[in-house]
């Protein structure tokens, strides 16, 4: 469950730029998060849900979640190929010398706050 | 329809967590205290280990122990009453790992004039401690026999960052299928770097290797 960690990082980092910008409420946060990065996307709409309605900032602040496909490159081959597919081996060579091009993100992209405030 | 005005962040809920624990790196660098963060499944045989490594480093080397678990005292107080080792517990409050700004809270609570090392022991969990940088010199985990060679394919991210990888109740081996070399083969897939030391606390089998790793590390740390 580090779900619950990541929401208290995501909501430090909100409330940071909200004050940087004089913002009073926020409506959406909007996340990048990698299909290898280990984190659910559902157990994080849960503890969102959770500790969000805690903060007057941010109650009822939708969270929004993109999920970003993982990407392998064969560093063999210079191939690329879905990673969730075919994990650490590429199934065009079958050479093991890999690496992860995309996938592994925990990110805000961006907040959403009433515009006509 | 209200209107919503969007402000672009873009950035990683763990550059803050990364930042926190470079900068205490860097305190512990010019105190020269060293830290090690020591992560396992539960029931690896992590505070067992420890015990053990300690009885062998009196002498060598001052050390302080701060344990992290959601609840109870019980590792802090078993290894105070085996080694006489000041040891600390940390209460992560229902939380499943340790991060740099709970790990810099912890030292507060240790007299690091007096210390070269502290180990951190961190929750018993092999997926959350790995992603969050807790501000130590080096990661170590100890993997168990009983729990099979194949966790370095089903636990990646834990493999990639540890320096050292501790295979521990060697004594147990025959009784189960574990693959020695094949569990080496899938660490060294993840992390071609890591060490890797089979030992056994309960026999003592390796375990000096182990300390002698922590002085040389030690010396180095403070030396460099």
């Amino acid at each position: 469950m580090h779900e619950l960690g990541i929401v208290f990082y995501i909501i430090k980092d909100v409330k940071k730029a909200a004050e940087e910008h004089g913002v009073g409420h926020v409506s959406a946060v909007v996340m990048d998060i990698g299909e290898v990065s280990t984190v659910v996307p559902d157990y994080l709409q849960d503890c969102w849900r959770w500790a969000a309605d805690k903060e007057e900032l941010l109650s009822g602040c939708e969270l929004r979640i993109n999920v970003i496909p993982a990407v392998t490159l064969c560093e063999d081959c210079r191939q690329e190929y879905r990673t969730v597919l075919h994990g650490k081996t590429c199934p065009h060579c079958g050479s093991g010398k890999t690496c992860l091009l995309r996938g592994n993100e925990v990110e805000i992209r961006e907040i959403e706050v009433p515009g006509n405030i | 329809m209200d209107e919503v005005k969007i402000i672009e962040i873009k950035k990683s809920v763990f550059a803050d967590n990364d930042a926190d624990a470079e900068a205490l790196r860097a305190d512990l660098k010019a105190r020269g205290v060293y830290l090690l963060n020591l992560m396992s499944s539960p029931g690896s045989g992590k505070t067992t280990t420890l015990i053990q490594t300690l009885l062998r480093l009196e002498g060598r080397l001052r050390v302080a122990v701060m344990e992290a678990d959601i609840d109870s005292d019980v590792d802090a107080v078993k290894i105070r009453e085996a080694t006489g080792v000041p040891s600390i517990q940390l209460h992560t409050g229902g939380m499943c790992h340790l991060d740099a700004e709970m790990t810099r809270q912890g030292l507060d609570n240790v007299a690091l004039q007096d210390v070269d090392l502290v180990v951190l022991e961190n929750v018993g969990n092999l997926v959350c401690p790995a992603e969050f940088d807790t501000g130590a010199v080096r990661n170590a985990m100890i993997l168990s026999v009983p729990e099979g060679e194949d966790k370095p394919l089903k636990y990646p991210l834990m493999f990639s960052v540890c320096d050292l990888v501790l295979i521990n109740k060697m004594d147990v081996l025959p009784y189960f299928d574990f693959d020695l070399e094949k569990c080496r083969e899938y660490i060294r897939m993840r992390n071609p770097r890591a060490k890797v030391l089979p030992i056994c606390a309960r026999t003592g089998e390796g375990v000096d290797a182990f300390a002698d790793w922590l002085v040389e590390e030690v010396y180095n740390w403070k030396h460099a």
